[in-house]
């Protein structure tokens, strides 16, 4: 069987997934006996353009990036968002917050008009995506695993339960019992719950669950003396995109 | 008469989508310049309205490469402004991780992205059938690095524990062991790594520019400071505009900046320009074998400076984790602000250069920013070089001519996403 040919790709992003990616091969050097990776601008010179599956990194955050989204999606068999900005948006998408025209006067000032921009969104905003890695940066493990699991042709295996499970066996203490506030309770694990293991709450960089329970969420945060109103104010950091609406509802309220 | 097209759209092994374009008509150069492509992410403008707690977890998003760096600078520029004091403790915590990540940057750069131009490869993949040993070498010491980061910080990209006034987390006395015997033993690989820089043909080119870094009479300086130039300037980090004065150029809306002349650079080789006798005795012995010693002018020494420079970090943070062991390591809750309003500034030298966070709060929440990112600080002089550098080539091949050109500017180690938080080139 030949190997599969791979390419990475980003867009709007600090490139640290794909970093996290170079990093993979400190301990799985081994990769690279199962795939070749055709495309890598990052770490290498050569582009080839024959590829079966798109690795992409980065938010599209300006109308010219989707003309170079579509012709990936038409390549490539398979597409993997790489990271939050891909998968949600990321922090990309605090600008959405603002208004367009203010964003683009704080900080190119007369010249605004120059900059080409528009909302900042994920990924499946504009193409169809078929497995997602999340995450601010993403695991490397994780990332591996997807790998794996893309080749042996097997969906790959993202949770979908909260972060507390993965936090509960690292036997933490509950960050809310410490005063701290985490978006564990309603953010799909997956992590290891870095950042509550390191004492700090959960900033929800890997999404939502898809059925949070928000009944449970609020409960939680009423006797940390918080607001659904603030709670979601907090999943802004890397879920703009996926809140905002909502926020706009609360506020009408 | 000599005519040269040269258009490298989207420079390869560098951080970032940069385009090189080189049109020279009949032996007259019309264009000779590095044009930068990447997307605008607008972070001054999008920090606006967030808690002073979460600005340095926001910043550090700007670039992955040296996310401690931008996130300590944060830290800084933030304790600057409502009046906190670090510990000791913080202080040295703060140092050990910055060496880890500057290790780890220097060694991305110059096995992964500079070594391959040497070998004539296109990156360092094939290097594993014809060279196992230096990938396997490079490999480790990035593994090294990696998890020295990630033992304060929880994770190397994007640090978890690091918080204003403190951290979050801590590492335990056995780990803090364990990483010092490992950065002994990291000495070998630096060692073969010197020998193996040292034995590389770096390009000839000189051109003489002013030099920019933080300083520290007491130590090699990459946290806080004051900011010096070779030309003989000094500033507290406060009054960090009178050396950046960003401008703007005719053929693209990027800022650049300029001081003394036309153009200043930043990075290892300024660094250690500025700051060579506060090298470890470690690194100048390194210096001495690859023949760097003050004022060096060549800019493709940069990486070669990097090579010293991670010398200098693996034998610090040697000592830093001695010092650590002997005043004993303590979990210490965070030094709470003293007032909620507030301006304040940070600088660290990171692996790229000198870097600037500057923020306005009101209340605890941001309401100004300002980042001054080391790689736009080196436009200037990325193109005065190129400038400089063409006519002694233009009558050699246009592969060599393009192959030089790479090399120059990968030299700079440019971190293009760090630069378009803010910029962007819009052709015209």
């Amino acid at each position: 069987m030949s190997k599969p040919k791979v390419a990475f790709f980003d867009f709007a992003s600090c490139e640290g997934c794909q970093l996290t990616v170079v990093d993979a091969l400190q301990t799985h050097l081994d990769l690279l006996d199962a795939v070749e990776i055709v495309q890598f601008r990052e770490a290498m010179t050569e582009k080839g353009e024959d590829y079966a599956v798109a690795f992409i990194e980065g938010s599209c955050t300006r109308p010219s990036d989707e003309a170079r989204l579509f012709k990936i999606r038409e390549q490539a068999a398979v597409v993997v968002a790489l990271g939050a900005c891909a998968h949600l948006g990321g922090v990309n998408a605090l600008k959405n917050l603002h208004p367009l025209e203010d964003v683009r006067q704080w900080v190119y000032g007369d010249k605004a008009e120059w900059y080409e921009t528009y909302e900042a969104r994920p990924i499946d905003a504009v193409i169809q995506v078929d497995a997602v890695i999340p995450g601010c940066p993403i695991d490397r493990e994780e990332f591996v695993r997807v790998v794996k699991a893309l080749l042996l042709g097997k969906k790959p295996p993202v949770p979908d339960y909260p972060l507390c499970v993965e936090c509960k066996l690292k036997e933490n203490v509950c960050l809310f019992h410490l005063g701290k506030f985490c978006l564990g309770p309603v953010t799909r694990a997956g992590c290891g719950a870095i950042c509550p293991t390191h004492g700090d709450g959960c900033e929800g960089c890997r999404g939502l669950i898809p059925h949070p329970n928000e009944n449970a969420m609020k409960d939680v945060l009423a006797e940390a003396g918080l607001t659904v109103e603030e709670a979601v104010a907090r999943f802004t950091m890397f879920n703009t995109y996926q809140v905002k609406d909502r926020m706009v509802e609360e506020e009408a309220k | 008469m000599t005519t040269v097209k040269i258009d490298v759209h989207h420079l390869t092994r560098v951080e970032g989508h940069g385009d090189i374009v080189i049109d020279v008509q009949n032996g007259e150069i019309k264009t000779c310049r590095f044009e930068v492509v990447e997307a605008p992410r607008f972070f001054e403008a999008f920090v606006r309205g967030r808690s002073y707690l979460e600005l340095s977890h926001i910043t550090s998003r700007i670039c992955g490469i040296c996310s401690v760096g931008h996130a300590t600078a944060s830290l800084r520029a933030t304790e600057n402004a409502l009046g906190v004091e670090p510990s000791e403790q913080t202080v040295l915590l703060r140092k050990l991780n910055f060496h880890g990540e500057l290790i780890d940057s220097h060694v991305l750069h110059t096995y992964y992205l500079v070594a391959p131009d040497f070998l004539g490869v296109g990156s360092v993949i094939p290097l594993i059938e014809t060279h196992r040993e230096v990938v396997e070498r490079a490999l480790r010491i990035k593994k090294l690095s990696g998890d020295l980061c990630a033992m304060i910080g929880g994770r190397h990209t994007h640090p978890v524990a690091l918080t204003v006034g403190g951290f979050t987390h801590f590492p335990t006395e056995q780990e803090l062991r364990d990483m010092q015997q490992r950065l002994i033993d990291a000495r070998a690989d630096m060692d073969v790594t010197v020998a193996l820089f040292a034995t590389l043909p770096w390009p000839e080119f000189e051109r003489e520019t002013e030099y920019v870094s933080l300083h520290k009479d007491d130590e090699y300086a990459f946290i806080d400071g004051t900011i010096v130039t070779s030309d003989g300037f000094s500033y507290p980090i406060s009054e960090y505009r009178k050396v950046t004065n960003e401008w703007c150029v005719p053929f693209s809306t990027a800022k650049w900046t300029k001081h003394n002349r036309d153009a200043y650079m930043v990075g290892a080789m300024a660094r250690m320009n500025n700051n060579f006798d506060q090298l470890h005795p470690r690194a100048k012995e390194a210096a001495a074998k690859l023949g760097l010693k003050p004022l060096m002018t060549n800019s493709y020494l940069n990486s070669a400076a990097q090579v010293v420079e991670m010398v200098h970090c693996i034998e610090d943070g040697i000592e830093i984790c001695d010092r650590l062991l002997t005043r004993g390591i303590q979990p210490e809750k965070p030094v709470e602000p003293a007032t909620l309003s507030g301006e304040g500034a940070g600088s660290c030298d990171v692996p790229r250069g000198i870097l600037f966070h500057n923020y306005v709060y009101e209340d605890g929440i941001c309401v100004r920013a300002n980042c001054i990112i080391p790689t736009n600080q080196n436009w200037a002089n990325v193109n005065a070089d190129m400038q400089a550098l063409l006519p002694q080539i233009i009558d050699k091949p246009q592969d060599e001519i393009r192959l030089a050109m790479e090399m120059l500017v990968r030299a700079y180690d440019p971190c293009i996403s760090c630069s378009t938080h803010l910029l962007n080139v819009t052709f015209v």
